[in-house]
């Protein structure tokens, strides 16, 4: 029995938020603080000739910063070096930052970015994925013979998908404030990040000093969803870079303009399938080849990648499976993190395959996944057993309970229905929890607790807190393994100064990696409290804990991620354990689409997730509420288009995300299977819900309008040319 | 030669007068969180798509990016700072927001409370669909908009039983 667990605490931080009192970091800009910005390629590919600096402009109130006035690497430090802070001679994507500019106020910043020409040579940029020869990184998953079971195979189905790009569209925008280097030699950074040690990373080998030099401080971040993942450390070592050529703290923060046009969004994916199956749907072999625009440099695009292949197969039984991924450089603007992680794309291939099945065999879609759905024991595509926490039949059986869905007569012909069609749909997947294969083992994250000198446990990680909980699900964590109440933990700010690097704040990882090491860091503080004056001694937790501090006992308690015992990995082969544990999810969608308008009206979303344990169950609801919506804006109204190498939708006003109006009534079902190495029994949720909206959306307008829907978003004007293709005599 | 088009102008904030000295093109929300200070209004686009920057001028919901800064003379205008209670506590839609989850990563917060303050106030009773058309201006992408929904129609009922927004 839990005390704190799965109760609904407070979030520590919500009463500032609540009555604007958060800091965010355009909230607390230093007196005397200088503005500053990048000057950026007008073309997508070419060669950076020089500046011409307008005359009548005095260039003496400002600073400039070129690439060769980079005092370390000019490389924004990531996987591969391959991504310049500053370009200083071949430019490789629209936007790229050419040249730094900061001045004492707004209004002189903005006349000296106009004073300031770009001459460069334009050269034909490549923009099409499929004919890219630049490869960032390939994988091949093998399982099984697949030739062989797919030349067997009584029935065989080849389809190919696509997902465009999607935003994420947090609200506050890119961030951060630099101050010059101090007396003692520390560079100090807060910004609006998930990941506060690949900033100082960043920042150490810009500036060419210690990383313990380089201090980063997250301020209050007003979303991130993947997007301040990577490109803080860009927004950082501008800031830092003018700072130090200023003398003086320097505030870069984009506004919601230059955030779009140059912030990296979510891969766009082209996903190949061939399946054989037999009679009965069963899958018999499955080749799928995924293809990702990476766009101009690698930034993330290897790990993503990773998490698109291991997922690609979804969360189906097959004994024969190859997977082939890659992901290509192009001369757009580079892709990145986006919670789901290369995911959302596969997710939405394989399960539209699997309807498009379900269509071939006259099955229902439900009954095909419940004939094909991974269980307990069962080995997964990279031949990785499923030793426990395997929730698939109860999220099935949950959700189909819940929804009837069964019962519903999915793309059986029906009367039509005038102007207006409903239509029910549906999914099942998984999402793997932490850093895929041996990444935590790598990362070796660390968590620290110290009691206080009034008795309270301070928690110090790296984790940041960006909406989805971090602080209070931590709060939970320790105050139950310290067997206290919540008042007693207090976790502090996440600044690389004072907390060890717990790895980045990404991946569905915090909870049940980062979670987990706090929750052992606590449970072994309690122990010496315990054994210092006996168990169930007298007196409140701090009253004990200030107690023991006084006899001279060790209050602090670091704790470093160890994996579960017996995951084996081969990175070569990409074969074995790829996650300690999976989250496991269906979701169920039901639309009306207007034939006049084309537009889809979302009417009903229930969810079925697997979560493992829910720490604070209305975190968790929120998580998957909030990450459910997104699915479905990026199944039907976020579009992400680009031109010549620049993204279309570069204001808010073009690139909308879903309002009040737009989303449906939410249910949320919860299922616990636990996972034993969690803390708890917690596994993964963040990303979990982003996966499945969009081929449940695209399977119930498959429903309604009986057109099949091969890609996302499902816009207006494509379902009205699907629709028109097929219905001739409606056309204008 | 520069011309000075500046003008002096006083209005209430929060419950107090004020005094500025504003551009004619002045934003409302530049001269609230810039020149007064109060932070808590907060610039998400800049081109009154997101509502984070919604204040109330003489009780109606505005955009303060949008709305121009001397427009307000002899007006009341109302931030999230003016809605706490004594003592900086919290009001019954600022709790609400805090106990039913609408909170999460904050930014659209300020914004979304102000706003529904506003509808409360014209409509003390709110259907689920009343609150999900005067929030439209107002977007969140944290929450998928159900606790914040929820939240409101809980603040609702609470105010209904006695109490100010």
């Amino acid at each position: 029995m839990t005390r704190v667990v799965g109760t609904r605490l407070r979030r520590p931080e919500g009463p500032d938020k609540v009555t604007g009192r958060a800091m965010y970091v355009a909230d607390d800009v230093p007196v005397g603080c200088w503005w500053g910005k990048a000057i950026r390629s007008p073309v997508a590919h070419g060669e950076l000739l020089g500046f011409e600096l307008d005359p009548a402009f005095d260039f003496s109130q400002v600073v400039l910063v070129r690439a060769a006035d980079i005092p370390g690497v000019n490389v924004v430090d990531l996987i591969v070096d391959d991504q310049p802070i500053l370009a200083s001679d071949a430019i490789e994507h629209w936007g790229q930052p050419l040249l730094l500019v900061a001045a004492a106020d707004q209004a002189t910043l903005d006349a000296a970015v106009r004073a300031i020409d770009v001459r460069v040579r334009e050269s034909e940029p490549l923009l099409d994925m499929e004919a890219a020869e630049v490869v960032f990184k390939e994988i091949v998953i093998d399982k099984g013979d697949v030739d062989a079971a797919l030349a067997s195979a009584p029935h065989v189905l080849r389809r190919t998908y696509h997902t465009d790009s999607q935003e994420q569209m947090y609200i506050e925008p890119q961030g951060a404030i630099a101050w010059p280097e101090a007396a003692d030699g520390t560079v100090l950074v807060r910004g609006s990040l998930q990941c506060p040690y690949y900033v100082q990373r960043a920042l150490a080998r810009a500036l060419d000093i210690e990383p313990a030099r380089a201090r980063v401080v997250q301020a209050a971040t007003g979303g991130g969803f993947g997007g301040k993942e990577e490109y803080p450390s860009v927004v950082a070592c501008h800031a830092a870079l003018l700072a130090r050529a200023a003398g003086q703290p320097v505030a870069v923060i984009y506004d919601r303009h230059e955030d779009l046009a140059v912030t990296p969004k979510r891969h766009p994916a082209r996903v190949r399938h061939a399946t054989g199956y037999d009679d009965d749907g069963r899958l018999l072999a499955m080749d799928v080849d995924v293809l990702l625009d990476g766009g101009a440099f690698t930034t993330l695009s290897p790990v993503v990648l990773s998490r698109a292949a291991i997922h690609a197969a979804g969360a189906y039984r097959c004994d024969a499976v190859r997977i082939r991924g890659r992901v290509v450089k192009t001369n757009h603007v580079p892709y990145g993190a986006f919670r789901g992680f290369g995911a959302p794309q596969v997710c939405f291939a394989v399960e539209r395959q699997m309807d498009a099945i379900a269509r071939e065999r006259d099955l229902h879609p439900a009954t095909l996944r419940k004939r094909n759905a991974l269980r307990l024991g069962d080995t997964t595509a990279t031949s990785g057993r499923l030793e426990e926490s395997v929730g698939s039949e109860e999220v099935l059986a949950k959700i189909l309970e819940r929804t009837g869905f069964e019962d519903h007569p999915w793309c059986q012909p029906r009367p039509a229905a005038g102007r207006k069609r409903r239509g029910a749909g549906f999914s099942f997947f998984f999402h793997g929890a932490g850093f895929t294969g041996a990444g935590e083992v790598h990362l070796k994250a660390k968590v620290d607790v110290r009691l206080a000198a009034d008795g309270r446990c301070e928690v110090h990680s790296a984790s940041t807190e960006f909406g989805q909980g971090t602080v209070t699900m931590f709060t939970a964590i320790a105050a139950e393994a310290l067997e206290t109440g919540p008042d007693d933990v207090l976790v502090v700010e996440p600044d690389t100064g004072a907390v060890p690097d717990s790895g980045p704040t990404v991946a569905s990882r915090t909870c049940m990696v980062v979670g987990g090491c706090l929750a052992r860091a606590c449970r072994e503080l309690r122990a010496r409290i315990d054994a210092h004056g006996g168990q169930g001694a007298e007196g409140s937790f701090r009253e004990r804990a200030r107690a023991f501090l006084a006899a001279g006992g060790d209050g602090r308690v670091e704790v470093t991620y160890a994996s579960p015992p017996g995951l084996v990995w081969d990175d070569e082969r990409y074969e074995g354990d790829a996650y300690p544990a999976y989250g496991w999810a269906a979701d169920y969608v039901e639309v009306e689409v207007d034939l006049d308008t084309f537009e889809v009206s979302m009417e009903r979303f229930v969810s079925a997730v697997d979560v493992g344990k829910a720490i604070q169950p209305q975190l968790v609801e929120g998580q998957i509420e909030g990450g459910s919506l997104q699915a479905l804006g990026f199944a039907h109204i976020e579009v992400v288009g680009t031109k010549d190498g620049r993204f279309l939708q570069d204001r808010m006003a073009t690139c909308i995300i879903p309002t009040t109006l737009d989303a449906p009534p939410m249910e949320v079902l919860l299922v616990e299977e636990p996972f034993s190495h969690g803390p708890y029994g917690a596994k993964g949720v963040g990303e979990l819900p982003m996966d499945g909206g969009a081929p449940a959306v695209a399977s119930a307008i498959e429903d309604a309008l009986g057109i099949s829907i091969d890609r996302v978003p499902a816009t207006p004007e494509r379902l009205a040319a699907a629709w028109l293709a097929a219905h001739p005599e409606e056309a204008l | 030669m520069t011309i000075d088009n500046s003008m002096q102008i006083s209005f209430e904030l929060n419950g107090s007068m004020r005094r500025a000295r504003v551009e004619p093109h002045e934003r409302l929300i530049d001269l609230l969180r810039d020149v007064l200070g109060e932070t808590g209004t907060k610039e998400g686009c800049g081109e009154g798509e997101c509502g984070a920057c919604t204040v109330l001028v003489e009780g109606r919901a505005v955009n303060s990016c949008l709305f121009p800064a001397p427009e307000v003379e002899g007006l009341r205008v109302v931030t999230i700072e003016g809605l706490c209670g004594e003592g900086l506590q919290l009001s019954p839609v600022q709790a609400a927001f805090l106990e039913g989850g609408a909170t999460q990563c904050g930014f659209c917060t300020p914004g979304m409370v102000v706003s529904t303050v506003a509808l409360l106030g014209e409509n003390p009773a709110p259907s689920a669909s009343d609150i999900r058309n005067a929030l439209t201006g107002n977007l969140c992408r944290c929450t998928g908009y159900v606790q914040i929904v929820e939240a409101i129609q809980s603040a609702a009922a609470k105010l209904s039983a006695g109490g100010e927004a």
